[in-house]
């Protein structure tokens, strides 16, 4: 197995940063959290992870803020040299804002906070994240947000499915289709074209112990040393 | 100088607030309403030289951070 050294983000307003290193290095890994004044990243960070939480309170709008931290430079030429970056909820918020993922998410169709396990069906594993899952496979995994409801225009959409960018999407226990929180399509995560950035409002770091309810995680997060 | 920044969802993008509110107004009676919009404020004070000046620079300021205009849309109204 290949050790890795995972680089996790924290903002002001991060909570899911200690979760985050807690399931990394129970994988094996070697993990730092890196404060997001810093300029650089830790030398040999082979990933990236942007994770969840409510980074400046949410404030204007979802991860608007924390975008123009310093060290969202150090993630940008990161991911522009092909380093792997993964984005949890807040992250996957903060990531759209900087234009490394597309699309943008709102406010939920229904406007609740949903916290919860849910099921996703995994749509695309041909990428360096969900290479240990099968396709189509449902996963339970649980969802925390406000703000998750993913908007991408038609063009857009097109893109994503012509590249396999869409990694999954939400779904009853059976696999059809199920809207959650009026994400086009159903999407609950996606990639970039080059397939080294990642985005999903599902969070597999607290799905890694069967005795809180789901181990899925553990297969999701075990990608990237496969990578 | 003062800089009035509204910031609202793009037409096309489902609003949920307003349609939250929307549905909420008719149960109260009022069914005249045919959409509802729910946007925010910002507004800036600001040292200008000229309202062109801060025209231009509220813009990029509503570029950069004011507005994700891949889902909204802004207006900018200055005044002395």
């Amino acid at each position: 197995m290949k050790k890795l050294t995972v680089s996790i983000l924290q903002f002001p307003g991060t909570n899911c940063e200690y979760d985050t290193v807690y399931a990394l290095e129970k994988l094996g890994h070697r993990t730092h959290i890196v404060w997001h004044k810093e300029e650089t990243l830790p030398e040999k960070t082979d990933l990236v992870i942007v994770p969840g939480g409510f980074s400046y309170g949410d404030y204007l709008r979802s991860g608007s803020i924390a975008r123009f931290s310093p060290v969202m430079k150090a993630v940008d030429s990161y991911a522009d040299k092909g380093g792997l970056v993964l984005g949890i909820c807040n992250g996957f918020q903060i990531l759209t804002e900087m234009g490394l993922l597309p699309g943008a998410l709102k406010r939920n169709n229904n406007l609740h906070f949903i916290s919860k396990h849910q099921t996703i069906k995994v749509i695309n594993n041909d990428n360096a994240f969900l290479n240990q899952c099968d396709k189509d496979e449902i996963l339970t995994v649980p969802v925390a947000h406000a703000d998750g409801n993913f908007y991408i225009d038609d063009w857009g959409l097109e893109e994503l499915e012509k590249n396999g960018q869409i990694l999954l999407r939400y779904c009853d226990s059976n696999g059809a289709p199920m809207v959650l929180n009026g994400s086009v399509e159903q999407i609950a995560g996606i990639c970039n074209s080059r397939k080294n950035v990642f985005g999903l409002m599902p969070h597999p770091e607290r799905a890694i112990e069967f005795i809180l309810g789901s181990e899925d995680g553990v297969r999701m997060l075990k990608g990237f040393q496969n990578a | 100088m003062k800089a009035i920044v509204n910031v609202y969802l793009k037409e096309g993008v489902l609003d949920p607030q307003g349609k939250a509110t929307h549905h909420a107004l008719g149960s109260l009676g009022f069914k005249d309403v045919k959409d509802v919009r729910i946007g925010k404020q910002i507004i800036l004070k600001l040292d200008a030289q000229s309202q062109e000046a801060a025209e231009a620079e509220v813009k990029e300021m509503a570029e950069t951070l004011l507005a994700n205009t891949v889902i909204e849309d802004y207006t900018i109204e200055i005044s002395e």
